[in-house]
């Protein structure tokens, strides 16, 4: 159990990298929900199962699609 | 020069970090976590104590959460304005199978978030849970179909209603018991673990539930919705 849990940190550190390195946004979006999946893994991990279900359904559901409605509205916007 | 500046900002953060170490450590409770732990289940007979914590103990603290997801969702609809005849955000209609599913999956959804705030006080999960679920439900629909119309009428009446009536439950407890949303004597507090106990503590959470989910559906249309007009042929941009 502590191996995935290791790996699920790992996974958290490397998508929170990729999301800053990425040049394309919408794949930085998706990277950023990532992040919010895997730290919700943590938080049902450490017993705090309330906090796990608002960050896997606010952080990693709604506000990865706000961002990609954003991104699209402003791509339309520009181009 | 600049980036001596940047390496003892650097530093003095990673500094700062270094101290917020020891507070992740497993300590004992103070005596505020004490009295919560020890006398929670008998003041509220709720059987999730983290909602008994949020919904009673720091109601205040959620009735100013909920203004501000109000407050921000109000200024996204200011200044994100709806207008008509929009270009429409997806392109092109979709398929036949994605429309039936959606709308298959509508009302599942829409029921299970209604269960997760229903039954805040019992299991984890709650009003802003519950809420988002919800408000996911209603973001299938309109990603699914581009010309669905959402009930806006109806949406703005339920979400002006639950935060009146929030207030409303709050004002009974300082009549009743003499504090703001205390849970003491309002409604009958009923049998530990059974879905009507807890008091004002279920209602306060349903209330929370249909203000956020209502919000944030909101939000997804306001930002779905809005934009350059379709046909601008002398265009300003």
């Amino acid at each position: 159990m502590i191996y995935l849990d290791l790996l699920i940190c790992l996974v958290t550190v490397l998508a929170g990298v990729a999301a800053m390195r990425s040049s394309n946004l919408v794949s930085a979006a998706v990277m950023v929900g990532v992040v919010s999946l895997m730290v919700s893994y943590l938080f049902l991990r450490m017993g705090a199962p309330d906090v796990a279900m608002t960050e896997a359904a606010i952080g990693a559901g709604l506000s990865t699609l706000i961002f990609l409605i954003a991104i699209r509205r402003t791509e339309e916007e520009e181009g | 020069m600049k980036h001596i500046f940047s390496l003892v900002l650097l530093l003095v953060m990673g500094g700062m970090l270094w101290t917020l170490i020891p507070l992740g450590q497993p300590t004992e409770p103070g005596e505020v976590a004490n009295h919560y732990i020890q006398h929670g289940i008998e003041e509220n007979r709720g059987a999730n104590l983290v909602t008994s914590v949020i919904v009673n103990y720091r109601g205040f603290d959620t009735l100013g959460e909920v203004t501000v997801l109000f407050l921000s969702v109000a200024g996204a609809g200011f200044v994100l304005r709806r207008r008509d005849g929009l270009t429409p955000m997806v392109a092109r209609p979709s398929s036949e199978i994605l429309q039936t599913g959606a709308r298959m999956l509508f009302a599942p959804l829409i029921v299970f978030g209604a269960y997760i705030f229903v039954h805040g006080h019992l299991s984890p999960g709650g009003g802003f849970q519950g809420g988002a679920v919800v408000a996911s439900a209603v973001m299938l629909l309109l990603l699914a179909d581009r010309d669905h119309q959402l009930p806006h009428g109806f949406m703005s009446w339920l979400e002006s209603v639950a935060g009146f009536a929030f207030v409303l439950v709050g004002l009974a407890g300082l009549m009743v018991a003499g504090s703001f949303l205390s849970n003491q004597g309002v409604l009958p507090l009923g049998t530990w673990n059974r879905l009507f106990s807890g008091g004002v503590i279920p209602v306060i959470y349903i209330l929370v539930g249909l203000k956020v989910g209502t919000e944030l559906s909101a939000l997804l249309d306001t930002m779905m919705n809005s934009g350059r007009p379709a046909e601008n042929p002398g265009g300003e941009h």
